[in-house]
């Protein structure tokens, strides 16, 4: 197992469990034991992660990613030392920014669902590898981090499209959507995780799945309206 | 009855019946000829007692008759037995004990369980002294001539130790030169020397007397600032060196074998493996001092050297190991058993073992748990297996130490019960734990008790996994034709495997094509000549010269490079690599070097000899400045090699003009082992040797003497407390050995670490000299560290032995550790493809649309992939997020937990 194995969910649940911290550590870089280099990809996952907690007011001081070898034992001891006394002096989490307990844990619980949705829209930025840790640490902007979470996608099955064919229903990864033969599909939106295989997976003669970007999504259509009638199919 | 205890050094007591020491193989009881039975016919208490009958007192001694191909002499070494003289007052004054008396006081199972109590009152000494080189290094009867080689470095780490136990503690080591020749031993020096309350005085130090009402010792020493001086020490250490094996003289004798003037094994000059007669090898101390890891190396060049010697009956004894039938236990209720090592006291000290194995019993799923003193020993694997079987456990925790190292000692204890090897868990309370928090008790048991509540929790969701045997391609690549290289691929070949040898030069020999002559006299060039005919005569080794390594990928026991030289590329498919690229000679730009070409490194100098160049031969005087390039700041690390080599050519000089005078600036005159002889001969025949400090180097000027150009060599002399002016003919640096240019990209291409002085880095130094961490690679040479041509035919040598534990076979297993993809959940986004260095994923067709697959065999188990996927459809086995993450989880305690919501509600 490598650094680069290191999930954004790993971090994440873990201050949510409460730790003030979290320390990840690596091999050097460019320094790889094998030909992956995934130290990289640890690094460039922190630096989202940093600027994902910024966002939301948590102090990214909390986030730390060092890189040595075996043999750095006094330079772990001194980091780790130095790690340990910022966060005594940064408090408790949440507190020491200023959150209250709720806002916290309701804040990392939307982080930590939408984990899927962040994957794939910087899945590209995350393999990327750069020349220097300088590039690395401008890599993601505060802006880019903004405009991540304010044009969080949604996607919805409009009603009056939708033909009932399974073809969405059955390919959903996340089992989030709902119905059957002859019953309009409807996405719980709880369940989904934004990953767009329903739009791509809908007939296009049908263009039912429709992708919602920054605006909220529509609600459901009652249960008893679901059932599509053959009349309504001739017209 | 209880007697001196010789495993401790006699320190302590033990009786007839006991376990010869914690760690010994086969850890079982024996009775020794202290025994009363034995001796005088009485007693036999044991015998009764005894529930098995497994004691027979009427054992006789029986000659066994064992026909062997081949052997391999391991004889090891005696320390040096200094109440042989009474000058070193050791069996006189009780505070005066030798280093290995000081080893097993140091040692968690030594006789005070690691506390440091000195003989005569079992008082922490305070103030300790080292006296270096005792038995060794000296010309005086019942002494040792030659270098102990290991001295230096053993007492740095016994400084190391004890200010470990005591910081306040006061140590002094009186020593000669400081030998830290070995690889990362210069650094290991100056932690050493920068230790609080730590004194290294180079002076020769003799013990005077013993104070009577404290039995405290008194040492007399000089020093060219204070003069002679007179100290007290609670407790004395001797650093003995190394004699060879008793009896030696018998056992050469039994063997057929002949001893050098030393009494260590006489050997070929270009291959210390090999005895004077034919089918006998040599391996370790035998062939003269040398420290644990050149003692494993040569190890695996002696097995090597067997292998070619009985190449022609290979395999023709082997048993394969047969493990009981796997268990299916997948549909059981985890019931987990959990293994607390002590480690003798490196956990057992610090961490409160017993109430750590109390709390373990507490967590969910924990059926049973207990301590164990060493897990690693034999008889604690065989007693996990037992209790597997006893107590119906279908999961272990093994809290110890790194599971690099024995994590593969556990699996195969779960095998042996039938258990699939993956349902087994490492807690690393040692190294994560212990050894950092040795200060902080308490909260090291606290901490144990987390790590294991964490490894319980994710053992909870562990699953069992099969392990893949892959064919091995029998060919090898040897990267580099030097010595080394050229050694190491007529080895492998020589017991049947085709080896392809890669050099960048248009010649074979490398570094070696420069030096002429060994301080032991071997005629390089012709030894080089003979090897080179060797390599091309060789059907099985096929050379490709002015060749570059372009491509490499695979895995062990497959791998496919692609090489550039004249004949194009070629594609080689190879089982396993050597990486022997070996090293350079650094230009100085220190002392005139390339503005006067009087200025001369130790290898030019060397060629000059060799071509009798009248100029250099006819000289009046020659100078030579040691540790050019290496020892400062830019490479923090000592090049071996430069010491003896200016020796040799100091000699060499002197026996074709003995009336040359011939000066060397040294630091420390490095001249280990068996070396120290031509450095006494060199006193002996008046080259004078010049100490220079670091911070006050030698000045070097080109000057005019009496119409003759000179070099003027001026350093401080601090006795006279003026300069000493040396006017020399030429002078000779001894330049440092360097990494090979090459070597950044040959890491690369074989994903072979390099270490911060860019020199390769060895998977383990003692346990794993010549392995890399990538499977399938080796290393030998110069490019692993500088060392002397004998040193890198041994190295070449072992790591011909190591490749030939991969070839010999013909398939390897690669874990089981790998990734799989729930097709359910896979989205075809590709994002684990592109994160996979391997290549090992592919997008198949399904029923239900392209997924990705990955092949088990490429696969690595880095599990890059894993964090990339945004639907967790691929999942790494062993490390999946529900195994990850349930550790995570448990690393808050339910109780603090709680304490946590109380503090919080408290605040409100």
């Amino acid at each position: 197992m490598c650094s680069g194995r290191v999930d954004l969910e790993f971090i994440l649940r873990a201050f949510s469990k409460g730790m003030d911290g979290v320390f990840i550590g690596g091999c050097n870089l460019n320094e790889c034991n094998y030909i992956t280099h995934g130290n990289y990809d640890a690094l460039n996952m922190t630096l989202l992660c940093k600027r994902i907690m910024e966002h939301f007011g948590l102090n990214p001081e909390r986030l730390r990613i060092e890189f040595m070898s075996a043999g750095d034992g006094i330079k772990l001891a001194e980091v780790i030392n130095k790690f340990t006394g910022k966060i005594k002096d940064l408090g408790p989490l949440g507190k020491g920014e200023d959150i209250d307990e709720d806002e916290l844990r309701s804040k990392l619980e939307m982080v930590s669902k939408l984990i899927p949705y962040i994957k794939i829209v910087k899945g590209e930025k995350l393999a990327t590898r750069l020349k220097s840790r300088e590039e690395h640490d401008a890599f993601f902007t505060r802006e880019e981090i903004d405009e991540l979470f304010r044009d969080v996608v949604s996607y919805y099955i409009d009603p009056k499209k939708c033909q009932a064919c399974m073809i969405c229903l059955k390919r959903c990864p996340s089992k989030a959507i709902s119905g059957r033969k002859r019953q309009i599909h409807v996405i719980n939106q709880d369940k989904c995780i934004k990953c767009g295989t329903c739009l791509e997976a809908c007939p296009p003669h049908f263009g039912a799945v429709r992708k919602i970007s920054g605006a909220p999504v529509p609600p459901p259509i009652p249960e008893e309206e679901r059932t599509i009638t053959r009349t309504r199919k001739k017209k | 009855m209880q007697y001196p205890d010789p495993f401790n050094q006699e320190i302590s007591d033990n009786k007839a019946v006991h376990i010869y020491y914690a760690q010994a193989i086969p850890l079982v009881a024996y009775i020794d000829e202290s025994c009363i039975y034995i001796k005088e016919k009485k007693c036999r208490i044991c015998e009764r007692v005894c529930q098995n009958n497994a004691i027979d007192l009427r054992q006789t001694p029986q000659e066994i008759k064992i026909n062997v191909g081949a052997i391999v002499l391991a004889l090891g070494l005696e320390p040096f037995d200094p109440s042989l003289k009474d000058e070193y007052g050791y069996g006189k004054m009780r505070n005066v004990v030798t280093s290995m008396d000081f080893e097993r006081l140091l040692c968690a199972t030594g006789p005070y369980e690691g506390e440091i109590l000195r003989p005569s009152d079992l008082k922490h000494p305070h103030r300790v002294a080292w006296i270096q080189c005792t038995g060794s290094r000296r010309v005086t009867e019942g002494d040792n001539s030659y270098c102990s080689a290991v001295c230096c470095a053993y007492t740095q780490k016994q400084v190391i130790l004890t200010k470990d136990h005591d910081a306040e503690a006061e140590c002094t080591i009186f020593h000669n030169d400081i030998r830290a020749f070995g690889k990362d031993f210069e650094q290991y020096y100056q932690r050493t020397e920068q230790l609080s309350g730590t004194r290294f005085i180079r002076s020769y130090a003799s013990i005077v007397r013993e104070v009577p009402e404290t039995n405290n010792v008194v040492l007399k020493y000089a020093t060219d600032d204070d003069g002679v001086k007179e100290e007290e020490y609670d407790l004395v250490v001797l650093s003995v060196g190394l004699n060879p094996p008793d009896d030696v003289k018998g056992l050469a004798d039994r063997f057929g074998i002949e001893l050098n003037s030393h009494g260590f094994c006489k050997t070929d000059p270009s291959n210390l493996m090999k005895t004077s007669r034919p089918g006998i090898y040599v391996s370790g101390a035998f062939q003269g001092p040398m420290d644990i890891p050149e003692s494993v190396f040569t190890a695996s060049a002696a097995g090597s050297l067997c292998g070619e010697f009985l190449n022609y009956r290979r395999g023709r004894l082997t048993r394969e190991r047969i493990y009981p039938p796997e268990k299916d236990v997948s549909q059981e209720e985890p019931r987990i058993g959990v293994f607390v090592c002590r480690c003798g006291a490196n956990i057992g000290r610090i961490v409160d073992v017993p109430s750590t194995v109390e709390y373990a019993l507490t967590l969910p799923n924990v059926v049973y748990a207990q301590e164990q003193l060493f897990s690693c020993a034999t008889n604690s694997a065989k007693e996990i297996t037992d209790k597997i079987e006893e107590q119906g456990l279908n999961r272990v925790v093994v809290a110890a130490c790194s599971p690099r190292t024995l994590e593969p000692l556990f699996h195969d204890t779960l095998r042996e019960a039938g258990i699939n090897q993956y349902y087994c868990d490492m807690a690393n309370i040692r190294e994560h734990n212990s050894w950092v928090h040795a200060k902080e008790k308490e909260e090291a048991t606290q901490k144990a008790k987390d790590m294991i509540r964490m490894s319980v929790a994710r053992t909870r969701h562990l699953e069992p996994l099969q392990e893949i045997d892959l064919p091995v391609n029998k060919s090898a690549l040897v990267v580099g034709g030097g010595i080394a290289g050229m050694t190491c691929a007529l080895s492998m070949a020589n017991q049947g495997h085709e080896v392809y040898l890669v050099e960048k030069e248009a010649d074979l020999g490398g570094m070696a094509r420069k030096i002429h002559y060994t301080l032991e006299g071997l005629n390089v060039q012709v030894y080089l000549r003979d090897l080179v005919r060797e390599v091309y005569k060789h059907p099985l080794v096929h050379v490709l010269t002015e060749a570059i390594v372009t491509e490499a990928t695979g895995y062990v026991g497959n791998y496919v490079t692609k090489v550039t030289s004249e004949r194009g590329v070629t594609e080689i498919k190879h089982g396993a690599a050597v990486i022997a690229v070996g090293a350079e000679e650094y230009k100085p730009i220190e002392y005139l070097y390339g503005e006067n070409d009087r200025v001369l490194t130790s290898v030019e100098l060397e060629k000059r000899i060799a071509e009798e160049d009248e100029g250099v031969i006819k000289a009046q005087s020659v100078a030579m400045i040691q540790c050019v390039g290496c020892r400062n700041k830019d490479r923090d690390y000592c090049s071996r090699v430069c010491c003896s080599h200016s020796i040799k050519n100091a000699l060499k000089l002197k026996e074709k003009n003995p009336q040359m005078n011939i000066y060397i600036f040294f630091r420390d005159m490095r001249t280990y082992g068996f070396k120290e002889d031509y450095y006494l001969e060199a006193s002996d025949k008046d080259v004078k040797f010049i100490r220079y400090e670091p911070d006050d180097k030698p000045q070097v000027k080109a000057t005019d003497k009496e119409g003759r150009p000179v070099l003027r060599v001026t350093i401080p002399d601090p006795i006279l407390g003026q300069n000493l002016e040396i006017d020399a003919d030429y002078l000779a640096l001894a330049a440092a050995v360097i990494p090979s240019r090459g070597v950044k990209k040959i890491s690369q291409l074989f994903n072979a670490a390099l270490g911060p002085d860019g020199f390769f880095k060895e998977a383990h130094v003692k346990l794993r000299p010549v392995d890399f961490a990538t499977d399938g690679v080796f290393l030998c040479g110069t490019a692993h560290y500088p060392k002397h041509i004998s040193e890198t035919i041994n190295q070449a040598y072992g790591a011909a032995g190591r490749a030939l534990t991969l070839l010999s076979h013909d398939s390897v297993t690669v874990s089981g550790s790998v990734c799989e993809v729930k097709e359910n959940h896979c989205i075809s986004c590709g994002a684990c493809i592109t994160a996979c260095a391997y290549g090992a994923i592919e997008f198949r067709e399904t029923p239900r649309g392209k997924k990705a697959w990955v092949n088990p065999v490429i696969c690595k188990g880095d599990g890059l992939c894993n964090a990339k996927c945004p639907t967790h459809a691929i999942y790494l086995k062993h490390f999946t997020d529900e195994e990850i993450l349930s550790q995570i989880d448990a690393a808050f305690s339910e109780k603090e937990v709680s304490q946590q919501i109380e503090r919080a509600v408290g605040d409100v």
